[in-house]
């Protein structure tokens, strides 16, 4: 598969009063051309940051410390405003989370829709009209001949989103990046807004970076899957495996605060304690504190990565040779289960060994 | 939206007959009279007077007959000013007024709006604190003081505009207009700084950023507009102000305008100018206010007024 992202090593610090803080912390990971990785993590865990810094959005006080990403033989990073420009709604774009208040309220949907055609295209404005609304019609807005001079709030939530969509789409960009697209939505219209992305995905051949906390979400849409904590990335695998076969102590949790069909208990599960403050981020594993399966070293090395399968990567002591056996929660051990019946059944085919795996290994 | 305007029209009317009312009543209870040489006057002197001016009637006549003329267009004759007709004296003098307003309000809420936008651009940087600095000068300090600072330098010293008077043309009302602009322009500027930071920290903005626009095209294409929402609500009000004219400065550039003219008319006990300069402003007043609302819709599109809504 041909690598067409690839973030290495990346660390950005934000500048505030009380100091600086690690957002993002020696962040690594790839996109393969066509597939939709999903990148998951509760709220200040970097998600965000990480996707902004590959358009170039990143806030003012937001320092990069290190790291590069490679985009087409090139390091977005280092390139100039003027540049960063031209790829931004060209070759990368970008689905944002809250369709209220992505659009702008005083200009029609059609003009919108056409903008990111007439600032990259040498195309007329009645052709940008033209294929802003062929666009409309493909994200599903009906009428959108009639509708391309109404104004956003004219429009519902899912239609809006999908005209945000819109937007992101209308230059075939190689690389869509989905900012929570649909945490502002309601259920169904929740899972409509996922069926469409898979249908542009097939339609325009792109490449998706899907950022959710949402794990229900993730199972929808995604191939692989790359769980962020406190400014790192702690497991990254197929779908299949993040789902089934969970290795860190986060990923568990995560895992199990979402209900399922055999969910007994009426109480939901939940991650005890808070994120740590990343002013000063722990020495060790940043995620110990909460673990109930924390073990000293926990608290004085950062774990490397181990490799649980080619495409599966976990970063935990629990995985070292050395370390105690230990027993996953129930329902983990459940689903680790189902796994291996699935594999056995032929129904989870691992992905191929190919050099499309992972490449940053225990540091 | 013609049905819009018709509903607001009649309210319009019902507003001035309001205060055409309150005006009137208000006036009566002032004291002293008319007259200026009352102390000397006789009893059968003033009765005389009152009898030609209408005043010897209970005052609720008298309100009738004034309705009943401001209703066919005559708002009487002034007591002061050589008897002239308050609508001649009005119209003869309020032309300067309106032009040295209105060169202001365009001057001053321009250079306001995008003062204002390139603090807000420029945020926390000395851009910023410069303009922020401009505007408060300019909020706290009389236009008086201006007009004079003005004169002295830019006409008496360097000789480049008229000292004053009203006798060539645009170029008398260089210095005027200037002078008035400072305070709708600081005005202005405060407001459009906080409503552009606000603007611009929004997620369409954002969006506009990700679609690839520089950001001078983003402030072009998406902020400038969103952030006049709020401050056309502000320039109307500060038009009026305007337009009937500032005394002092009128004053002191001796333009033959309205302002001073108001003053001394409410001193005199000048009852017919006070109502008709009153009814003046306060039908400006509401043109203005009914126009800012056809403008808003003109902008904003979610409050575009009509019922058409339903059309999709």
């Amino acid at each position: 598969m041909e690598k067409i992202l690839e973030v290495n090593d990346l660390q950005i610090d934000f500048d505030t009063f009380a100091g600086s803080v690690k957002a993002i912390r020696n962040v690594n990971f790839h996109l393969n051309k066509g597939e939709t990785l999903a990148i998951v993590g509760e709220s200040g865990s970097g998600k965000s940051v990480t996707v902004r810094s590959i358009m170039g959005l990143l806030a003012n006080n937001a320092k990069v410390a290190s790291g590069s990403i490679d985009f087409k033989g090139r390091d977005i990073l280092k390139l100039s405003n003027r540049e960063i420009e031209k790829i931004r709604g060209n070759d990368i774009s970008m689905i944002f989370q809250d369709p209220m208040t992505s659009l702008d309220p005083t200009m029609p949907i059609g003009k919108q829709v056409a903008e990111p055609l007439l600032i990259h295209g040498n195309v007329s404005k009645k052709k940008a009209m033209a294929r802003a609304e062929e666009v409309l019609e493909l994200v599903g807005i009906t009428n959108a001949k009639n509708r391309m001079k109404d104004y956003p709030h004219q429009f519902s939530g899912g239609q809006r989103q999908r005209i945000v969509i819109a937007i992101a789409i209308v230059n075939y960009p190689e690389i869509l990046i989905a900012d929570e697209p649909t945490t502002a939505l309601d259920v169904t219209i929740q899972a409509q807004i996922i069926d469409l992305m898979k249908e542009l995905q097939n339609k325009i051949e792109t490449s998706i970076i899907f950022i959710t906390h949402d794990l229900g979400v993730v199972a929808g849409i995604a191939d692989r899957v790359a769980v962020m904590y406190a400014g790192k990335i702690i497991e990254y695998g197929s779908v299949d495996e993040i789902f089934y076969n969970p290795q860190h102590p986060y990923t568990w949790g995560l895992l199990n605060s979402m209900p399922t069909l055999d969910t007994d208990s009426d109480r939901l599960y939940a991650i005890p304690g808070t994120p740590p403050n990343l002013l000063n981020p722990p020495r060790g594993d940043a995620f110990a504190p909460r673990n109930p399966y924390a073990m000293q070293i926990d608290y004085q090395a950062m774990p490397p990565f181990f490799k649980v399968s080619d495409t599966h990567y976990a970063a935990t002591w629990l995985l070292h040779p050395d370390a105690p056996k230990t027993e996953p929660p129930v329902a983990i051990r459940k689903r680790q289960e189902e796994f291996r019946r699935l594999v056995a059944e032929g129904k989870i085919t691992q992905p191929e060994n190919d050099e499309g795996g992972v490449k940053d290994d225990a540091e | 939206m013609r049905k819009y305007i018709f509903k607001r029209i009649m309210y319009m009317i019902l507003t001035l007959f309001i205060i055409a009312t309150a005006t009137f009543f208000l006036m009566k209870l002032m004291p002293g009279s008319p007259y200026a040489n009352q102390a000397k006057m006789t009893a059968e002197q003033r009765a005389i007077m009152d009898a030609q001016y209408g005043l010897n009637k209970p005052v609720y006549q008298q309100y009738f007959i004034y309705l009943i003329g401001i209703v066919q267009g005559n708002f009487g004759t002034s007591f002061q000013f050589n008897n002239q007709p308050v609508s001649f004296l009005i119209s003869s003098r309020i032309g300067p007024s309106m032009q040295i307003g209105a060169q202001a309000i365009v001057l001053g809420t321009v250079l306001g709006i995008l003062l204002g936008a390139l603090a807000a651009i420029r945020k926390n940087t000395w851009v910023d604190t410069l303009a922020t600095f401009f505007a408060i000068l300019g909020r706290s300090i009389p236009n008086f003081v201006f007009a004079v600072l003005l004169q002295f330098y830019l006409a008496f010293k360097l000789k480049i505009f008229p000292i004053a008077l009203w006798d060539e043309g645009f170029r008398s009302s260089i210095l005027p207009t200037i002078a008035l602009s400072m305070a709708p322009l600081a005005t202005t500027a405060r407001f459009m700084r906080t409503e552009m930071v606000d603007v611009l920290n929004s997620d369409y903005i954002e969006l506009a950023r990700a679609k690839g626009n520089t950001p001078w095209q983003t402030v072009a294409k998406h902020a400038l507009r969103n952030s006049l929402i709020p401050v056309i609500t502000i320039i109307g009000p500060m038009a009026v102000d305007l337009m009937v004219g500032s005394m002092v400065v009128e004053n002191i550039f001796s333009i033959p305008g309205i302002g001073d003219q108001f003053v001394k008319s409410i001193t005199t006990n000048d009852y017919p100018t006070i109502m008709g300069l009153t009814l003046l402003y306060s039908f400006m007043l509401v043109v203005v206010i009914l126009i800012v609302d056809i403008l808003y819709g003109f902008i904003d599109p979610r409050i575009r007024l009509s019922g058409n809504e339903g059309s999709n």
